[in-house]
């Protein structure tokens, strides 16, 4: 029953059909070609987003490696503390308004939670970005109990360093930080944490051991569904560094029981093993082991008194009369002088038309070198200082180990100069002139050298000639058992004749044994301890007269001794500078009291005490003992 | 309402078997990705939606039994009982996700404006079929527009506004075929590029702009409005050639992927089988039309032809739309995949539409 029309209509219909199907067709192949470039083409980066999507690697920090004493005393070591930390990606779109939150919860200053999270926030969002590190339990407690107001947050427990109480050793062990940008080495993401400060960061690829991880699966509120895969951390590696703790303490305590700032090193003179170093002022490397705060680090840094400065290694000061061991060695060894030969003390000496003084306004009269060492005669030493060029005292002093820099196992160690004719032409574009030389015999002048030289000097004497390189470590477990690092550099010896050497080592025993000698105040009765003082000069004493009461500065002298024991077949050798000690008499006691712990321990007698200062310092508290090769127990 | 015998061996089996494939296809995609990670079993949707599937058979068989003509002259009634049903939704429907669609049965929910489409396609077929109206009179379109705008201002109310949005897909379709002015189209086409900018300037409030930026830059806002944007491209894409396999897929199952067995279900299916997984699908859906649209081309009057198209139209509109947000080509809307997502009333009604197509193509030789 076709109407009229019909068939119009119907053409009509079919083309629009037609129309239909070539649209769809069309559409179909549309969609082909975007899922071809979907899935094929674009596959791997969705393929890697995907599985960014699910998979969380979790890092678990592993604890740094143990440090022990000498003797297998346990002197840092690593406890948990919590850190609460925000995963930007939980929280749900107001990282802001959680952030707020937790700082007031917490009761932390806001900024410094912003701060700490826009300092990591190009890492990847699900990584955690710590805001408080060593949270107390009343944080922990009160992030827990709140956690529907803090999306995101999270609380963790991570190893973090333990460091003796006091800052004991601080600057032999330094501190560990969140590694900087320029720190960065294979295997070492953003925000670990490695060493900033002596043996921690020379020596952080051994102590560092490996963080394990834990890759989880999460669903899309990042709440984990699965373990794939645990790896455990490994532990850093246990180290034995070569220090006595009792040395140490002793050598600590009797610093602030004088109540003088300075530095001191004691080393063992077959080996060059540091038994003790203390740089005074300290700090307390606990403050940095879970992140030092902006406030202390900018303290420390403003400090005029610079304690993050490690003055054994890092100091340069004139070396004074202890330089006199130099000249007279020098003088002995180029065959100028026997130690028999005299010189006149009468109280000065004019040389080149300039008059110069001795410390003893009368004189010494006629002395021999031994005598002059034991008396620390100016006069002396000035007539050595014209008798040998200053190259040759230069040559003399580089054979002792007094020049440059000792090699010890210590960050930013500082050279020592001990000038020549070459240096001063280089340093200054100005030639040498012979009354140069005489300032350098007394140490002054152009002399400028590190306690650490010093130390392996007296090393270098101690032992009859062998340079050792100072260090601080002395065996690491590898897993087996401790190994030692490194065997005594060999290095040639120095031929020091035995005839001249041993008159220098007699006038360094009487400076201290005699009854006249300059460094009595480091006797111990019964046991050999030989040594040389000196005073390094803070200003000219013309100078200290013309601005006399018109400065607030310490212009006091400072005070050396150096010094090794006994004096046959020494077992110590090293140094105490002491600022503004007025003499050196402010360090000889200090060498005595260490020098005291060391032969009572050596002997097993009870350790010496020191009457504490009147302003009493915190007692030091001993960490618990364990043996060096106990293998467990140690974390 | 007898069946004439005669008319079974006309029956279109090719396409029902696609329908019926589809239908399968989405169940498994279902199963997969409702399965909770670890345990061996399904979710509770996938049961569900099994228990759709002989519902949608026996809706599926209903409407291809009746003559369609017998339904067309009744279309009235029946686009009156969907307006009847779409106006107690809104007074007793249950809420679920801030909508008022589902009607609460007892033994299970009904969402009546899956439905409406049927209805608004029989009245539509009936209106320019019937007679000898065409588009080209604009009191007819204005006609069959009153048809289509009462029940998709009821269901914005709910709201629901993809669902509305596929009705107009009905209406556009049959007009298409019933003759509309191509230039007309084209005029259409040409005010709505000239007034976008005016409508954008004035006409969008702050978030309705903030959507549509993020659509055209979902990284803008990843943990926001793009999520699903991103994440949808993420599944599909680490899909692969091959896919990641049956219930390997990580992205729903981990539920990066939100709605993963409704709006998604596709997604899913290009994360587990791959491109050549995605390639079958489409090419079930392409022959699923191509071979309605026959129906349409075969019919024996203009009733049924123009009921075919209104049925297809909002089909293919519904596919086109769901598989171009697949590939984060479009902005994601509540629009689900006809046949495969998740969703009884869906399946009920999509089977009952190729019901009718089926019907219409079984039925060319009768009088």
């Amino acid at each position: 029953m076709l109407t009229p029309g019909a068939y119009e209509d119907r053409q009509s219909l079919q083309s629009r059909l037609l129309g239909f199907r070539v649209g769809i067709v069309l559409l179909f192949v549309l969609f082909g070609v975007a899922f071809w470039t979907l899935q094929v083409l674009q596959h791997q980066e969705y393929l890697e987003r995907a599985e960014n999507n699910h998979m969380r690697t979790i890092e678990l920090r592993a604890p740094r490696g143990v440090l022990f004493d000498r003797h297998g005393e346990v002197l840092v070591q690593n406890r948990r503390v919590f850190r609460i930390a925000v995963v930007r990606e939980q929280t749900g779109g107001d990282l802001e308004g959680v952030l707020v939150r937790l700082a007031a919860i917490t009761a932390v200053d806001e900024a410094s939670v912003r701060a700490a999270v826009k300092r990591r926030m190009n890492e990847p969002s699900f990584r955690p970005i710590p805001v408080i590190e060593n949270a107390t339990e009343a944080q922990v407690a009160s992030v827990l109990a709140r956690a529907l107001e803090l999306p995101g947050v999270v609380v963790e427990q991570v190893p973090t360093r333990r460091y003796p109480d006091a800052g004991l050793a601080a600057h032999l062990f330094g501190y560990v930080g969140e590694v900087q940008k320029s720190q960065l080495r294979p295997g070492l993401q953003p925000g670990a944490i490695v060493g900033q400060a002596g043996v921690e960061q020379v020596y952080d690829e051994l102590l560092i051991g490996e963080n394990g991880n834990r890759f989880v699966v999460v669903n899309s509120r990042g709440r984990e569904i699965e373990e794939l895969e645990h790896q455990e951390p490994v532990d850093g590696k246990r180290v034995q560094l070569t220090i006595d703790a009792d040395m140490q303490r002793a050598l600590e305590e009797a610093f602030r029981s004088k109540g003088f700032n300075g530095s001191g090193m004691f080393l063992d003179p077959r080996t060059g093993e540091v038994l003790a170093m203390a740089s005074v002022p300290s700090y307390d490397p606990n403050e940095f082991a879970s992140g030092i705060e902006p406030s202390k680090w900018q303290a420390l840094l403003g400090d005029p008194l610079k304690p993050l400065r490690n003055r054994t290694v890092q100091g340069t000061y004139a070396p004074g009369s202890t330089f006199k061991i130099v000249m007279a060695l020098a003088a002995l060894e180029e065959g100028l002088i026997t130690p028999e030969t005299t010189f006149n003390c009468a109280g000065s000496k004019t040389i080149y038309g300039n008059s110069f003084a001795c410390h003893r306004a009368g004189g010494h009269g006629r002395q021999n070198l031994r005598e002059a060492l034991m008396h620390s005669c100016n006069v002396y030493f000035y007539t050595l200082g014209e008798m040998l060029k200053v190259d040759t005292i230069h040559k003399w002093a580089e054979r002792l180990g007094l020049v440059g820099r000792t090699g010890i196992d210590l960050p930013a160690e500082d050279e020592s100069v001990i000038p020549s004719e070459a240096w001063k032409r280089r340093r200054f574009n100005e030639r040498w002139y012979p009354g140069d030389t005489i300032s350098v015999a007394i140490g002054q002048g152009y002399v400028t050298v590190t306690p650490v030289a010093l130390a392996r000097m007296m090393a270098t004497i101690a032992n009859g000639g062998t340079l050792v390189t100072p260090h601080a470590i002395r065996a690491v477990d590898n897993g087996a058992g401790w190994e030692p690092t490194q065997g005594t550099t060999v290095v040639p010896p120095v031929t020091l004749a035995p005839d001249m050497l041993d008159a220098v080592r007699d006038g360094l025993w009487m400076a201290v044994n005699a009854p006249t000698g300059t460094a009595r105040g480091a006797q111990i009765a019964g046991y050999d301890i030989a040594g040389k003082t000196g005073t390094a000069q803070v200003i000219s004493l013309d100078a200290a007269k013309a601005v006399a009461g018109r400065t607030t500065r310490d212009l006091r002298h400072h005070g050396w001794f150096v010094f090794f024991a006994p004096k046959d077949n020494p077992e110590v050798a090293g140094v105490v500078f002491v600022e503004h000690g007025a003499s050196s008499g402010a360090a000889t006691p200090i060498v005595r009291h260490v020098m005291n712990t060391y032969f009572a321990k050596k002997e097993g007698r009870p350790l010496p005490k020191l009457a504490p200062a009147p302003p009493t310092p915190p007692a030091l508290t001993r960490s618990t003992p364990a043996g060096p090769a106990s293998g467990s127990g140690v974390r | 309402m007898i069946v004439d015998r005669r008319v079974l061996p006309h029956l279109d089996w090719p396409l029902l078997a696609a329908v019926l494939g589809l239908t399968l296809i989405g169940l498994a995609t279902i199963y997969s990705v409702t399965g909770n990670i670890g345990a061996n079993a399904p979710g509770p949707e996938f049961w569900r939606q099994l228990y759709a599937v002989p519902i949608g058979l026996a809706a599926l068989a209903g409407c291809l039994l009746v003559d369609y003509r017998t339904l067309a002259q009744r279309s009235v009634l029946v686009y009156l009982a969907v307006i009847a049903a779409l106006i107690a939704v809104l007074f007793f429907g249950v809420v679920a996700k801030g909508a008022r669609r589902w009607i609460d049965l007892g033994v299970g929910s009904l969402q009546p404006s899956e439905f409406a489409r049927l209805g608004v396609a029989l009245m539509l077929a009936m209106w320019f079929g019937d007679g000898r109206r065409n588009a080209r009179s604009l009191a007819d379109l204005a006609w069959g527009g009153v048809v289509v705008a009462v029940p998709i201002g009821l269901i914005f109310f709910q709201p629901d506004f993809g669902t509305a949005v596929t009705l107009t897909s009905v209406y556009f379709g049959v007009i298409y075929l019933a003759g509309l002015p191509l230039r007309w189209v084209g005029v259409g086409l040409l005010a709505v590029v000239l007034l976008s900018p005016v409508v954008w300037m004035w006409g969008l409030e702050d978030y309705q702009k903030g959507r549509v930026i993020t659509f055209l830059n979902p990284e803008r806002d990843p943990r926001g409005a793009g999520w699903q944007q991103i994440q949808a491209k993420i599944t599909v894409g680490s899909g692969g050639l091959f896919g990641k396999g049956f219930r390997q897929g990580t992205q729903g199952a981990y539920r990066f992927l939100p709605e993963a067995h409704n709006d998604f279900v596709f997604a899913v299916l290009a994360e587990e089988h791959g491109f050549f997984g995605v390639i079958l699908v489409l090419g079930l859906y392409l022959f699923v039309v191509m071979r309605s649209l026959e129906a349409a081309k075969l019919a024996k009057d203009r009733v049924g032809a123009f009921l075919v198209v209104g049925i297809v139209s909002w089909f293919t509109f519904q596919v086109v739309y769901n598989i171009t947000m697949q590939a984060g080509l479009v902005p994601v809307k509540g629009l689900t995949l006809p046949l495969m997502s998740y969703g009884g009333s869906s399946l009920v009604a999509t089977l009952a539409g190729f019901g009718l197509i089926l019907n219409v193509r079984m039925r060319r030789f009768t009088n």
